[in-house]
Parts: C-alpha cells; sequence; structure tokens
C-alpha cells in the first residue's frame, strides 16, 4: 500500500522533475520507426543484392570509398559537439551551447554539400536499374534527414539567441540531440551496405 | 465439339496427384475443425448460461487455471502438433521432381494463356493437353503482370511472377477436361483468364502432339485463301502467329489451331463461326477492355478471314 | 458483491472556472483548433463510421453484381474499383481510425489522465488521417478511382498497367494514414507508459490500455514498411525507378515482401484493441473479474511479437522454397497458442460469473462464436500445401471477413452500446440493440459462410462475374442477400442511435457498474476529465475502491485541473514525476496536415504553385509549433513557477 499512500499526497517531488521529459520518450518511439525504415530499405537493398547476378548491376562500378569516409568522419564527429551543447545547455553556459550547435551544424553541412556534389559525379542515374534507384532513395532518405537535422539546428539556436531555452532541463535541445546522434548511426549502417559492402563480395 | 467443361472445379473432386493428397488433408482438417468448433463453443453457451443463477466467484478460481492450460495450452499444442506434422509430411512430398517428366510451359498474359511444349515447334493458347499418368513439370512465367495458375480439380496454385520461372508439378489421374483459372488479380479482365486442362491417354496425346506439329495452314477453299491473305496483310498479323505463314507475332495467342479450340478468348465464349465472327469485328463486345482492337473493317475480309481460322485445327 | 455506485469525482473547486479553462471557443475556431481528446475521438469515430457506410454500400453493390452469373450491374472496371476501395476503405479508413477513436477516448480515462501526452500530436494525427482518406477517395474526382486490389501487387499498379491517377493518390493516402496512425501510436505509448493515474502500477493497468501498448509498438515496427511499399511503387511510377521493374534488376516479389511484412501484423494491430474491448466488456456483464489478467496481457505480447514472422503465409503460391514456407507455415500455427490462451480466459470468466445478457454482451458472445471459426479457418489456411488450393478463393475471402468483420466489427458494435452512455450520456435501447444483433449474427452467417463452399468450389476471388453451370449460382445469391440482412441489422442500429437522441434516456456515471475509471466521472465526460486524479490501489478501482479515492491537492486535485495540469508518473509503479500542461486549443497541426496535403496533391496534378503554397503553410506552422515547444516548460518549471 506504500505507492498508495505516497500517492495520497501527490506533489512535485522535492528535488524538481525526475526522468526524461515526455518530449523525449515520444521522440524516442518515432526514432525507432524511422529506424525500422531504414531497417526496410537496406533489407531491400539487400533482397535486390541476393536476386541480382551482378552487383552494382549493368556495370555500374563500386562506389568508391576512400571520399566518403572522410566526410562519415566529419559527420559522426559532429555529434561530439553537440554532447558539448547538451552538457552546456544544463549548467546553464548557453553562449558555449549555442557555438557548439553551430559547428555541429557546420560539420553536418559539409557533410551534405559533399553528398550533393557527389550525385553530380556518380556516372548513372536512378533510372538506370534498380540498383542505382535503391543507391539514391537510401542515400537521399539519409539526406533528407541530415537536412530536416540543420533546419532544426538553426530553430534551436535561435530559440537560444531568443532565450526561449530553459536552462537545466529543456526538451527543444534533449530532443534535437537525440534525433541528432540517430541521424549518425543511421549513416553508420548506410555506409556499411553502399559503400563498404560491395567492395567485399 | 464439347464447350463447357464436365463439372464444378471443385478442389474436392480430385483428379490429380497433388489434388487428391490436398482434399485428403482437406477432410483430416475439416473433422478435427469441427471438434475443435463443436467442444470450444458448446463451452461458450455453457459458460454463458450455466452461471446465470449461480453468485460469481469473487477473485480468481482454481477452475480458471485449468481452463487456461488445458483448453488453452495442452489441448492445441496436441492438436497443432499434428496440423504441423500434416504439413510438413505432406508439403515435402508435393511438388518434388518426377521419373521423366513432360515440361509445359505456360506465360500469363493480360487476359489469356500462351502454352508451349519445349523442344517441339508446338505453341497453342487457353486449352493445355497432358497425357495422364505421366509426371509434369509446369512452367509458370509471367508475360506482364502477376498471374495465378490453378486447376482446382488437379493441383494447388503457382504465381507466375514476372522475372521469376516457377514450376508447377503433378501428374493427372483421369483422363476428363478440366477447368483452370487465374487466380491472382491481372487487371480488368481477371475474370476472363480462364483456360482448360485436356487431360488424354498417352496414345491420343502423341496423337495430338504429331498432328499440332504438321500442322500446315493451307486454305481448304477460296474463300478461306482470301482470308488467309486479308488476315496476313491486315493488322491481325502483327499480332498473332500462325505456324508457316507470315503470322509471327506473339503478343497475342498463336491461332495454328484455333479452329480446334474450344471457346475462345480464354474461356469467354464457346468458339462457333458465328461467335468468331463477332469477336473479330469487336472482340470488347465478349471481353470488354481486351487487349486486341477491332482490326478488320470490310465485312467480306470478316467472312474470309473466318472461314481461314475455322480451318485451322 | 455491493452495488455502490462510486462518487463522481471528487466536487470541483468551481465548475464555472473549470469550465471557462477547458471549454473549446464555440464555432470553426475551436473546430480546427480543438485539441481535447475527446472531441478528437469522436471525430475519428464519426468519419469511420462514415467510410464504414460507404465502403459497405460498396460491398452491396458488389453483391448485387455477384448475386447472378453473367450480371450486367457493373462493368469490370467498376467493379475492380469497389471491391479495391471497399478493402482499402474498411482496412485504412474504417478499422484502423475506429479503434484509434475509441482508443483516443477511452485510453486516457481509463489511465485517469487529463488527455494524451501529446493533444497537438493528436489533433494533427486527425486531420492526416482524414486528409489521406480523401486522397484516396480523389482518384473517383479524377475517373480513376485506384483498381489494384487492397494490397496492389507491382508490376499491375506500376504506370504501365495502370497508368491513370487514382494508384497515385492510392500510394500516398496509403503514407498519409500510416503517417496518422504512427502518430497516433506514438502517442498512445506514451501517455500509458508517463501519464497513468498515482498507483497504477504496470499490473494494473486496464487490459485494454494494455492492447494499445502492443498496437503502438506493433504500429511502430510494421507501417514503415508499407510506408517503403507504396513509396517506392510511387516512385517506380512517378520518377521511372525501378524497383519493382523486373526487366530493370528491380524485383516484383519484394513488393509483396514489404507490403505483407507491414500486412499481417496489420491485421493484429486491428484484432488486438478489438481483443481488449472484449476483455474488458465481458467480465463486466459476468460480473466478475477477468481471469488471467497476466496470461492475456501475456498473449497479446506474444500475438504481436509472432505476428512479425508470419508474413510469408500470404504469398504461399509465389514460388519461395518450401523449406523456407515452412517456418512460416509453422510460425502460424504458433500464434494459435496466445489466441486459444486469450479464448479460454473469456469463458473461464464467464464460467465463474453470472452472464447478463445486455447488447454489448450479446455482441461479444457473436464475438467469440464468429472468432473461433476465423481462427480455426484461418489455422487450415496457415497449413502450407493447403493454402495453396485455397489461396486467392473465396475460402479467403470467407476467412477474412470472419475475422474482420466478425472479430473486429463485433466487438466495435459491443463497443458502441458499452461506451455510448459514456460519450453521451444517454442509454441506447436494449430491444432495439437485440434485434440488431440477431439480424447483424444470423445475416452475417448467411452472406458469409457459402464463402467457404465457394473456395471448395473452385471461384477466385476478384472476379467481376462467373458463368452459369460451374454450381457458383444459388450459393453466390445466399451470400448477396445475407450481406443485405447483415446491412439491415447495421442500420438498426443507426436507428437506434437516432432513437436515443430523440427521446434521451438518462444512463448515469455508471450504468454497468463496471471497473475502470473512466466510469469514475460524470457521463459524457466533463471536458477536464477528472476535476480531481483517481489514486489507483487496485486492478479494478471502481470494484475494490468503494468508495473511490481522488486526489485533493497539486496537480492531481482541482487546482490542477483549473491549472490544466497532466501529472506525469513514471516507473512500474506510476510514482509522481512530473506535470504537464494541456496546450490551448490551436489549428497549427490543421494547417501542417492541409499544408503536407497540398504539397502531395499538388506535385500529383504538377501544379507547382500550389506545391509552393503547400510547402509554405506547413514549414510556417511547424515552426510556429516548434517554436512554442519547451514553453510550458520555462513557464512552469519549478524554479520558475510564481
Ligand atoms: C482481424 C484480422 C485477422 C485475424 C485475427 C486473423 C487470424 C489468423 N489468420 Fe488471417 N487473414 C486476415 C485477417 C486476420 N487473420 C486477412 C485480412 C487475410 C487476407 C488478406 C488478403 O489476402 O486480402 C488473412 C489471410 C490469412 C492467411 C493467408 C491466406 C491466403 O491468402 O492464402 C493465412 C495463412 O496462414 C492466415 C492465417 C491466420 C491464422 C493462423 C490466424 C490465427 O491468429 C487465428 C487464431 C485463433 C484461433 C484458432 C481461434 C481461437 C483458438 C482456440 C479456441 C484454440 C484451439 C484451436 C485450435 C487448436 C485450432 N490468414
Ligand atoms: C473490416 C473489414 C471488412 C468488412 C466489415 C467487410 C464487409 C463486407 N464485405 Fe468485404 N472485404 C474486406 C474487408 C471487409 N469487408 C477486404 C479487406 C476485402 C478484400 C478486398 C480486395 O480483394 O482487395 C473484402 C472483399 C470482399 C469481397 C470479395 C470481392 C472479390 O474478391 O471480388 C466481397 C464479396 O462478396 C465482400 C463482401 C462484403 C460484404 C457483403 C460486407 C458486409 O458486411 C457489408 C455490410 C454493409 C454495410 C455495413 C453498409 C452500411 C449499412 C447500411 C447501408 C444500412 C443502412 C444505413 C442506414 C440506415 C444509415 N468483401
Ligand atoms: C493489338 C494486338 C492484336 C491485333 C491487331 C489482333 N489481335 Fe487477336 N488477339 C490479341 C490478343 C491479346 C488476344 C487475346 C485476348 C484475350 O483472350 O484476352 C487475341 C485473341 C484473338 C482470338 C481468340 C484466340 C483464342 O484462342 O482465344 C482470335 C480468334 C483473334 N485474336 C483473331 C484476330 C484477328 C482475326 C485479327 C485481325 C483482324 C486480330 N486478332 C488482331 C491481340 C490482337
Ligand atoms: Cu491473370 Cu488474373
Ligand atoms: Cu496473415
Amino acid at each position: 500500500m506504500t505507492t498508495v499512500e505516497a500517492a495520497l499526497a501527490p506533489s512535485l517531488p522535492a528535488a524538481g522533475p525526475r526522468g526524461r521529459s515526455v518530449g523525449w520518450w515520444g521522440v524516442l518511439c518515432m526514432i525507432m520507426t524511422e529506424a525500422m525504415l531504414f531497417v526496410g530499405l537496406l533489407a531491400s537493398y539487400f533482397f535486390l543484392w541476393a536476386s541480382s547476378d551482378e552487383w552494382p548491376q549493368g556495370a555500374i562500378e563500386r562506389p568508391e570509398v576512400a571520399r566518403i569516409s572522410v566526410f562519415t568522419v566529419v559527420l559522426l564527429g559532429s555529434s561530439i559537439p553537440i554532447f558539448i551543447g547538451e552538457w552546456a545547455n544544463r549548467r546553464g553556459r548557453m553562449s558555449l551551447a549555442r557555438s557548439a550547435l553551430f559547428v555541429s551544424f557546420l560539420m553536418g553541412a559539409v557533410f551534405l554539400a559533399n553528398q550533393v556534389l557527389e550525385y553530380r559525379d556518380l556516372h548513372f542515374g536512378w533510372r538506370d536499374n534498380a540498383y542505382a534507384s535503391i543507391f539514391y532513395v537510401t542515400t537521399g532518405l539519409h539526406g533528407l534527414h541530415v537536412l530536416l537535422g540543420l533546419l532544426i539546428n538553426l530553430v534551436v539556436q535561435a530559440k537560444g539567441y531568443a532565450r526561449r531555452l530553459a536552462p537545466s532541463h529543456d526538451v527543444t535541445v534533449e530532443v534535437f540531440s537525440l534525433y541528432w546522434h540517430f541521424v549518425d548511426v543511421v549513416w553508420i549502417f548506410v555506409f556499411s551496405s553502399l559503400y563498404l559492402a560491395p567492395h567485399f563480395a | 465439339m464439347r464447350f463447357a467443361v464436365d463439372t464444378p472445379p471443385s478442389i474436392l473432386d480430385a483428379h490429380g496427384s497433388e489434388a487428391h493428397h490436398l482434399a485428403n488433408v482437406w477432410w483430416i482438417m475439416l473433422g478435427i475443425a469441427a471438434f475443435v468448433y463443436l467442444v470450444v463453443g458448446g463451452f461458450i453457451v455453457l459458460a454463458s448460461v450455466r452461471g446465470r443463477r449461480r453468485e460469481p466467484a469473487e477473485g480468481p478460481s482454481r477452475h480458471d487455471q485449468y481452463f487456461i492450460w488445458i483448453g488453452g495450452v495442452i489441448v492445441p499444442t496436441v492438436i497443432l502438433m499434428f496440423v504441423a506434422f500434416l504439413t510438413v509430411h505432406t508439403g515435402a512430398a508435393l511438388r518434388a521432381p518426377g521419373k521423366n517428366p513432360l515440361r509445359v510451359h505456360v506465360v500469363g498474359k493480360e487476359w489469356w494463356w500462351a502454352v508451349e511444349y519445349p523442344g517441339t515447334s508446338v505453341v497453342t493458347a487457353n486449352e493445355i493437353h497432358v497425357p495422364v499418368g505421366q509426371p509434369l513439370e509446369i512452367q509458370v512465367d509471367a508475360g506482364d503482370v502477376v498471374h495465378s495458375f490453378w486447376v482446382p480439380q488437379l493441383a494447388g496454385k503457382l504465381d507466375a511472377i514476372p522475372g521469376q520461372h516457377n514450376i508447377l508439378r503433378f501428374t493427372v489421374r483421369q483422363v476428363g477436361v478440366y477447368r483452370g483459372e487465374c487466380a491472382e488479380f491481372c487487371g480488368l479482365q481477371h475474370a476472363h483468364m480462364n483456360f482448360r486442362v485436356i487431360a488424354e491417354t498417352p496414345g491420343d496425346f502423341t496423337k495430338w502432339l504429331l498432328h499440332e506439329q504438321q500442322i500446315t495452314p493451307v486454305p481448304s477453299s477460296e474463300l478461306a485463301a482470301r482470308g488467309q491473305l486479308a488476315f496476313n496483310s491486315s493488322a491481325c498479323a502483327g499480332c498473332h502467329a500462325i505456324r508457316a505463314t507470315d503470322a509471327r507475332s506473339n503478343v497475342g495467342p498463336d491461332l495454328s489451331d484455333v479452329g480446334a479450340r474450344a471457346r475462345l478468348g480464354a474461356e469467354t465464349v464457346d468458339n462457333t463461326p458465328d461467335n468468331l465472327r463477332r469477336w473479330i469485328a469487336d472482340p470488347s463486345h465478349f471481353k470488354p477492355g481486351v487487349r486486341m482492337p477491332p482490326a478488320v473493317n470490310s465485312p467480306d475480309d470478316l467472312d474470309a478471314i473466318v472461314a481461314y481460322l475455322e480451318g485451322l485445327r | 458483491m455491493t452495488t455502490l455506485l462510486p462518487r463522481p469525482g471528487a466536487p470541483p473547486a468551481d465548475e464555472h472556472e473549470l469550465r471557462e479553462r477547458w471549454e473549446d471557443d464555440p464555432g470553426i475556431p475551436g473546430f480546427f483548433g480543438t485539441v481535447d481528446h475527446k472531441r478528437i475521438g469522436v471525430r475519428y469515430l464519426v468519419t469511420a463510421f462514415a467510410f464504414f457506410v460507404v465502403s459497405g454500400i460498396f460491398a452491396l453493390v458488389m453483391r448485387v453484381q455477384l448475386a447472378a452469373p453473367n450480371a450486367h450491374v457493373l462493368s469490370p472496371e467498376a467493379y475492380n474499383q469497389l471491391f479495391t476501395m471497399h478493402g482499402t476503405t474498411m482496412i485504412f479508413l474504417f478499422n484502423t481510425p475506429v479503434l484509434a477513436g475509441f482508443g483516443n477516448y477511452l485510453v486516457p480515462l481509463q489511465l485517469g489522465a487529463r488527455d494524451m501526452a501529446f493533444p497537438r500530436l493528436n489533433a494533427f494525427s486527425y486531420w492526416i488521417f482524414l486528409l489521406g482518406g480523401l486522397m484516396m477517395y480523389a482518384g473517383f474526382a479524377f475517373g480513376t478511382a485506384p483498381d489494384g486490389g487492397w494490397f496492389a501487387y507491382a508490376p499491375l499498379t506500376d504506370s504501365l498497367y495502370s497508368p491513370g491517377k487514382g494508384m497515385d493518390f492510392w500510394a500516398i493516402g496509403v503514407v498519409f494514414v500510416g503517417i496518422s496512425t504512427t502518430v497516433g501510436a506514438v502517442n498512445f505509448l506514451v501517455t500509458t507508459f508517463k501519464c497513468r493515474a498515482p498507483g497504477m502500477s504496470l499490473s494494473r493497468v486496464p487490459i485494454y490500455v494494455w492492447s494499445f501498448v502492443v498496437f503502438g509498438f506493433m504500429v511502430l515496427f510494421a507501417v514503415p514498411a508499407v510506408t517503403l511499399a507504396a513509396g517506392l511503387l510511387e516512385f517506380d511510377r512517378l520518377f521511372d525507378t525501378a524497383f519493382f521493374r523486373p526487366g530493370q534488376g528491380g524485383n516484383a516479389l519484394l513488393y509483396q515482401h514489404l507490403f505483407w511484412f507491414w500486412g499481417h501484423p496489420e491485421v493484429y494491430i486491428l484484432f488486438l484493441p478489438a481483443a481488449g474491448m472484449i476483455s474488458t466488456i465481458l467480465p463486466v456483464f459476468a460480473r466478475r473479474k477477468i481471469a488471467g489478467y497476466t496470461w492475456i496481457v501475456g498473449s497479446l505480447v506474444a500475438i504481436g511479437f509472432i505476428s512479425f514472422g508470419v508474413w510469408v503465409h500470404h504469398m504461399f503460391a509465389t514460388g519461395v522454397p518450401v523449406l523456407a514456407m515452412s517456418f512460416f507455415s509453422a510460425a502460424s500455427l504458433v500464434i494459435v497458442l496466445p489466441s486459444g490462451v486469450q479464448f479460454f480466459c473469456w469463458i473461464a470468466t464467464m464460467w465463474h460469473g453470472k452472464v447478463r445478457f445486455h447488447t454489448p454482451m450479446l455482441f461479444a458472445m457473436g464475438f467469440l462464436l464468429l472468432f473461433l471459426l476465423g481462427g480455426i479457418t484461418g489455422v487450415m489456411v496457415a497449413v502450407l500445401p493447403w493454402d495453396w488450393q485455397a489461396t486467392d478463393s473465396y475460402f479467403v475471402v470467407a476467412h477474412f471477413h470472419y475475422v474482420l468483420n466478425g472479430a473486429v466489427v463485433f466487438p466495435i458494435f459491443a463497443a458502441i452500446y458499452y461506451w455510448y452512455p459514456k460519450f453521451t450520456g444517454r442509454m441506447l435501447s436494449e430491444r432495439l440493440g437485440h434485434a440488431s444483433f440477431w439480424v447483424m449474427f444470423i445475416g452475417f452467417n448467411v452472406a458469409f459462410f457459402p464463402m467457404h463452399m465457394l473456395g471448395l468450389l473452385g471461384m477466385p476471388r476478384r472476379i467481376y462475374t462467373y458463368e452459369s453451370g460451374l454450381g457458383w449460382d444459388w450459393l453466390n445469391l445466399v451470400s448477396s442477400i445475407g450481406g443485405f440482412m447483415f446491412a439491415t441489422g447495421v442500420g438498426v442500429t443507426f436507428v437506434n442511435l437516432w432513437v436515443s437522441r430523440k427521446h434521451p434516456r438518462d444512463a448515469g456515471p455508471n450504468p454497468w457498474d463496471a471497473d475502470t475509471l473512466e466510469w469514475a466521472t460524470e457521463s459524457p465526460t466533463p471536458e477536464w476529465n477528472f476535476a480531481a486524479v483517481p489514486i489507483v490501489a487496485s486492478r479494478h478501482p471502481l470494484w475494490d475502491q468503494r468508495p473511490m479515492t481522488f486526489a485533493e491537492d497539486g496537480a492531481y486535485g482541482p487546482e490542477g485541473a483549473l491549472r490544466r495540469a497532466i501529472p506525469i508518473t513514471g516507473g512500474l509503479g506510476a510514482e509522481p514525476e512530473d506535470v504537464l500542461y494541456v496546450p490551448p486549443e490551436t489549428a497549427l497541426p490543421f494547417w501542417v496536415a492541409l499544408g503536407l496535403a497540398l504539397v502531395f496533391v499538388a506535385m500529383l496534378v504538377q501544379a507547382q504553385l500550389v506545391a509552393i503554397v503547400g510547402l509554405a503553410v506547413a514549414a510556417v506552422a511547424v515552426l510556429r509549433w516548434t517554436w512554442r515547444i519547451g514553453d510550458r516548460d520555462i513557464a512552469t518549471r519549478p524554479e520558475t513557477e510564481p
């Protein structure tokens, strides 16, 4: 009966709110379903591979690894300033938080710019065959997530300047950082499947 | 010439090896199902009327656990293990390669079936002649969208999937004419994409196969000769093939033996001269949306072409 | 057991003031701006039932065409469009949203919460569902309604074979409805885990709510697959990609895998909340606590898990290797066990209960008898080799109407009769209710039982006509008659709803003497749900806690109600953690949904300007929305509280 007794006088715990915010849990759920979207795409990729005689199909050369590896490091690295930003926000060091977000924004933008440029250098279009289609759609969907992340990053920064971020425990920052880490982690899988795997087949 | 097939295409009126097995499976399952339904249904009714005068149990009852364990866990497990055994047992036995099989190549197209006998020059449509007793290997391919090959009295379904070559194996046990159907929705005229399997004694089948290989379309009358000319010089030849003539396209069904077919348009109408004439004049009349345009303008040509095609058998 | 009625919510500080804080603006702004889960829930219900009637009428027209051989009531085009839209509507636009509607209304109430965790997202989820549904129907306006069947197999649905715009609207509609369901699922999950009344530990969560937890997880994991199926199909159609084009290295079977990876879990996504309704209603009318609570919850979870491993049983005839298919066949058999456990929990509950045959209970009984048959035919078609005969025949049509129409629609009708007093404060007529049940039940069996026989007689599904002499004629006629009888039964319930409006009979707060928290407040539910949040000390609070206890102070008491507070609880035991505030009414969710819909529709009809306007509307609305996220945090954090 202790729960009931505790609940009989329900008021906020003295130490302020405990646990993650509701928004954080919500975004976590969204991320689970987004992750399934990528799982589905990558499963389709391997399914198409398994039912093809050659991979990549139709004399398309294997994707080049060196260049993308550099930018992969940049993208994954962009999670570090986010950690710093979150930490700074918790300490109420808002200007550090804002700069950290900005650095992360730059790194993400560099990655995205490279993706766009790489599309221009590819010798195949998405119409050519199923390999080409899934290559474009998978990297494109990830790119879209990066773009979205960058836009949210700008909003968060703007909210920082407008002093709309609650110090210490803010949903906006928490939620954005969760999302950005997710975008990074997904890239590891996309990168290994699309860029690395064909070289080991 | 028999038009309609003899009997309803019932899967329980089995005349093929696979259908026969599956009909047995059905009767076993029906027995189990009836038992389960009556017992469980009986409990439902009994439980609901039983307690009308009783006071309901406070809290959980020991009997709850009996119900759950026995009815929900133990008995179903036993039944399901038996069903699983049945599945694996019949599943593995069916569709296994047989000795000295006859291969027939079937291609589903919107909305008819092309039939070829590999190793021979024989090509026909919507009618599949097979010998009884000899294992069959029906290779089911798709020419455009997904279709499904189904002769309920002979075997279960196998889909025709573009980019895939599926093989259905069974043996026909009795001479007869069996109705076949396209069982996967394939567009407008999915309802009229039927066919027939004509199962003959091995002797009759061999005779038929030989005859087919010797078809030479020599028009039997002057009218028919004009028909041949009209056929070859009009759009017809752009879609149809007739062996040993200039008509060589495979867009539509091969017509080399069209006069011998029981029905037209994948079992849409009976193949009478009158129907044939109307079919050629306006195929959409019988089969709205059919992928064949009306292609003859003059009634004279029409008569001639009908005469020509009637003679192809 | 005494029949003491629980005390309705502890007297609020000032009802007038509460009203002022909670009531929506009257008129248009309130209509587009409401974030009240009850209003949204009822909206879902009304919209879904409108779709049900439309889709049911489609079915009846189909049955007229099929009543006799060689009928000419419908052209093949029309028939194909009708069965496609019948199936699509029933699955996407009736079953899913109607369950979401009940859940929306009831889950927060059963948890003792004042709203969902994300009220604005909840509104968004409704609007995007409505727009997605209208989009699917937009094809009719363009003269090319979708006609590829409800699973729209490629390549038939690719641009080469289905050039019309109808398929495009179908695919985008699927994506939209998917978004709606996903957002709803997130809301159900977070609401259940974070917004329970104090004391409602996980082992006291009502089974109905549990069914939504499993629903939520299943949606999160399954829906992306259908989004991909429809999305990639749309890429093939619009941008000439080659995913499902075998000639260019694509794979037609990939579509089927993606579709059924969602499609199978989907049927349990529909079934589980319906089963949850039964687990709620049946004990109330058997006058005892449900037998095997833990077993049932475990079964729900088990069904959720296993249902992800059976999808290939919809593809048994596609030529997948037999060994692989045997695995899926076996998994389909295993899923019977948790269903059987649930079944016997229900039987055991009645066995030691004292059953009262009110209308909701009748529908629940109907459910048991129909689901039993549908489940058993499910087992039959799960037998791999036998399904080679059954698949794509009317036997399967019979199976899935017994489960979809029997095991989902009957619980929904039970729910209507059971919760209508909650929604409106009025009772429905028992006489009309009984009549409706019997006509529906008999009509149902007359309509769908013969379909088993038609399947055995070799009748394939999705044919617009058939010839005489195949032995199918009279069975089809009987089936058509049954279809109309069933519809008449449905009509009687509509009459019942109408009569209760004309001649209201007051229901009182807890007319069935039920055990769950939605009955711990007045009926119809006041906007604030609970002026004082109930404190839970039992799995069956209204039965075990007489009189019911309510919190008195802080965010939990009337003071909290005045400030639109939803107390946040956490952990297994629902200990107080935080407070959330229900946002004021806002039309932002509507604008976001409308903007997105404009973008997609404009892209399909190539109206670039409209697309840009849509994008702008959506972008501005999203920006304003994100700008406000956390406002409540800043204003109400303890340290900044006035
Ligand atoms: C609410 C929806 C719902 C539910 C609950 C089910 C439940 C089940 N379904 Fe069904 N199914 C559909 C909706 C549903 N289905 C739909 C819509 C389709 C067709 C889609 C289309 O093609 O358009 C379909 C098609 C379908 C197929 C594919 C057929 C084909 O296309 O060839 C299969 C094959 O395995 C199958 C199996 C099962 C099984 C094993 C169950 C089991 O879960 C049933 C378990 C329940 C019981 C068995 C009853 C209770 C148990 C007991 C009392 C214990 C004792 C019983 C025994 C020991 C037998 N279903
Ligand atoms: C929840 C799901 C659901 C429900 C409830 C129904 C309900 C019905 N279904 Fe359907 N059905 C499906 C899901 C469902 N169906 C699916 C998924 C398919 C597959 C589609 C495909 O192959 O792609 C299908 C396919 C399908 C077919 C096969 C088509 C074919 O393969 O060619 C048939 C044929 O008879 C059919 C018939 C019916 C009938 C007669 C009803 C009846 O129960 C309908 C009853 C009528 C109403 C409920 C109308 C409303 C009431 C009134 C009009 C009363 C008067 C009104 C007032 C007084 C206001 N359905
Ligand atoms: C554009 C292609 C096309 C043209 C031109 C065409 N046909 Fe056809 N024809 C078809 C197709 C496709 C079918 C199969 C229709 C079906 O059953 O769905 C068919 C079927 C037939 C059949 C029935 C065969 C059977 O066994 O069912 C006959 C006979 C026939 N065509 C004769 C003709 C004649 C004669 C002409 C010229 C006047 C002609 N066709 C022109 C495409 C064509
Ligand atoms: Cu071909 Cu249906
Ligand atoms: Cu299934």
